[in-house]
């Protein structure tokens, strides 16, 4: 009895890291004076986002420093003036942040988009109608029995994975630890971090042959001869078959890197049906930002899209979708003449060709610190550090929400997105 | 390497209990898994327990960033993944519904935990390399994906 009182205990101390998308809930930190001096469990890339920026981001206009309220009204000038204004990011704000960005976007009739548009977008719209089977990080901790990385390297991208949920963890149906009770392969094209602790059990296959390996491990698990173009021995491809068909429960972790290798993901929807005939898998894609599967999931709730929309100015009902709402089809053909740019830092994140048009048009980012991007615009509003400074709401990769509380209070100079575009669109 | 017992000769034995351990021996296991250091020890500071203080020192000193069990962190290749403190057999028996599932640590006893994003040691004479019936687990080092775990 006292034992469990005390994890209780224990569980109302603990936080959240809004450090990517697995959001581990069981982060204790030792504050000083409104600053994080001590993070535990937390790994290392979540301890860089929980103690803060380096360069936090000042509010300015055109380069010049002013007061908050004074870049939020040139904010809402810009946007007010934009025929067709166009709404980024928001992969690191919550679910609160994102809806009043659906909102704004209605309000002004912007092209919104996130960063899924050209990264995990097209496993996530399968998954929500329900073309591939997901499931739940907890049951892949409970239940797994063979888990598959494919084109992902957790160790480096969401360093908790494997011990906080796929690997080693010990889990209601897996007890006897992963060394008995886990199989951990790996598909990548190179020696990853994480192909390494897969050992014998990593397949590294030629750049951009990912569609051919499926295809041939397809016709493995239906009892045909398995043929790839490339030097591979072809035995391999039947013992890896044969892992799968015995999974009592599989799972599948896709990553970017077989993501960019596809022209599109019926290759893997193909796999995964083939899978389901013969075994039992899930996949759950790898999302990088901590919420973007919860983007991907407020504008679906509200328009039947995931991303790439259009909304007319004023008009309720009316939302256009398609690739040339895309942020690079946007930029490439320059369709957008202003931008608001919300958590992202696209000048560097995006090749310079597609990201230059931002240069011509006036950009505002909100974030809370500096970036590349933010110090070429004509607008930055600094925001709370969500998950540390200011709290909410996100999905996790496999679309469990978590809530999670401020751990430190910052004064109002450092308003949340969420508050920030309340305030623009007032101004408006 | 000094042992346990070569450390518990040069303690004052009195089991006085003032650095916390209920005995001499205990402090003196503590001391090899530098979960304590000498400073620890109020009666050692005295006088006449001077030569036995600086002894003391000298024989910590060198293993300095080694356990006894050997175990050495390189804390800049560790990047706080946890996949030791998951892995670690002791840890799971420890802590089964903590590190054992994958959660954040809830007992003291446990060998390995990640503050601050890099792993640290404690409980080091719990490892299964240690003592008399120590043997060849490998469970951390395996487990890690950079290498950053070694015994020497
Ligand atoms: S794995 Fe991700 S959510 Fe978990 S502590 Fe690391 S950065 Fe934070
Ligand atoms: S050697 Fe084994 S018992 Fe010792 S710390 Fe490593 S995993 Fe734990
Ligand atoms: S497995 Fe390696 S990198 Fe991960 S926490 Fe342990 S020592 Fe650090």
């Amino acid at each position: 009895m006292k034992r469990q009182s005390m994890v209780i205990l224990l569980n109302e101390n603990y936080h959240v890291c809004t450090g990517c998308a697995l959001l581990c809930d069981d982060i204790e930190v030792i504050t000083d004076n409104k600053k994080i001096t001590e993070v535990k469990t937390a790994c290392r890339k979540g301890v860089s986002r929980m103690k803060g920026c380096n360069e936090p981001m000042s509010p300015t206009v055109d380069g010049q420093q002013v007061d908050i309220d004074v870049a939020i009204a040139e904010a809402a000038n810009i946007l007010k003036n934009a025929k067709s204004p166009l709404i980024f990011g928001l992969g690191n704000s919550t679910d609160g942040a994102q809806i009043k960005a659906i909102e704004l976007a209605k309000q002004i009739g912007a092209v919104l988009d996130d960063t899924s548009s050209f990264c995990q977008g097209p496993t996530i719209e399968a998954i929500f109608n329900n073309r591939i089977r997901s499931c739940t990080l907890d049951d892949v901790r409970n239940r797994a029995d063979v888990i598959v990385y494919w084109g992902a390297d957790p160790s480096n991208s969401h360093p908790r994975h494997l011990s906080k949920f796929s690997y080693f963890p010990r889990g209601q149906e897996r007890q006897r630890g992963w060394e008995e009770d886990r199989t951990m392969i790996t598909i990548d094209i190179r020696k990853s971090h994480t192909a390494k602790i897969s050992g014998d059990k990593s397949y590294q296959i030629p750049l951009r042959m990912d569609a051919e390996f499926i295809d041939a491990l397809i016709d493995a698990l239906s009892g045909k001869v398995p043929k790839v173009s490339f030097e591979f021995d072809t035995k391999r491809i039947l013992e890896l078959a044969n892992i799968l068909k015995k999974a009592k429960f599989g799972t599948i972790f896709v990553g970017l890197g077989l993501i960019y290798s596809l022209d599109d993901i019926e290759p893997v929807v193909r796999l995964m049906d083939k899978l389901n005939e013969v075994s039992n898998f899930h996949l759950i894609p790898m999302v990088g930002h901590y919420n973007m599967r919860g983007f991907n999931q407020n504008l679906f709730n509200k328009t039947g899209y995931l991303n790439r929309v259009k909304f007319e100015k004023g008009n309720n009902i009316d939302v256009q979708h398609g690739a040339e709402f895309s942020i690079i089809e946007s930029l490439n053909n320059k369709t957008v003449d202003a931008a608001l740019v919300i958590g992202n830092d696209p000048l560097s994140s995006l090749p310079l060709t597609v990201a230059k048009h931002l240069l011509d048009i006036p950009v505002i980012t909100i974030d809370p610190c500096e970036t590349f991007t933010s110090r070429k615009v004509k607008v930055t509003i600094p925001s709370a550090l969500s998950g540390v400074e200011c709290g909410g709401s996100a999905i996790r990769m496999d679309g469990e929400e978590v809530k999670f509380e401020p751990i430190i209070q910052v004064g109002s100079n450092r308003p949340s997105d969420e508050e920030i575009l309340i305030r623009i669109m007032e101004a408006l | 390497m000094a042992n346990a017992m070569e450390i518990y000769q040069l303690l004052p034995k009195t089991n006085c209990k003032e650095c916390g351990k209920s005995t001499c021996m205990a402090f003196a296991v503590s001391l090899l898994s530098r979960e304590l250091t000498v400073d620890d020890c109020p009666p050692l500071k005295e006088d006449k327990f001077k030569s036995n203080y600086d002894k003391l020192s000298d024989m910590i000193a060198p293993a300095q960033g080694a356990s006894e069990s050997g175990m050495v962190v390189h804390e800049d290749k560790c990047f706080g993944c946890g996949n030791c403190v998951v892995a670690c057999p002791v840890n799971v028996a420890d802590d089964p519904h903590g590190a054992g599932i994958g959660r954040a640590p809830t007992s003291d006893k446990v060998i390995l935990r990640v503050k601050d994003g890099i792993v640290r040691t404690s409980n080091v004479q719990e490892c299964r390399r240690f003592g008399k019936d120590k043997i060849l687990c490998n469970g951390c080092i395996v487990t890690c994906p950079t290498e950053a775990i070694e015994f020497v």
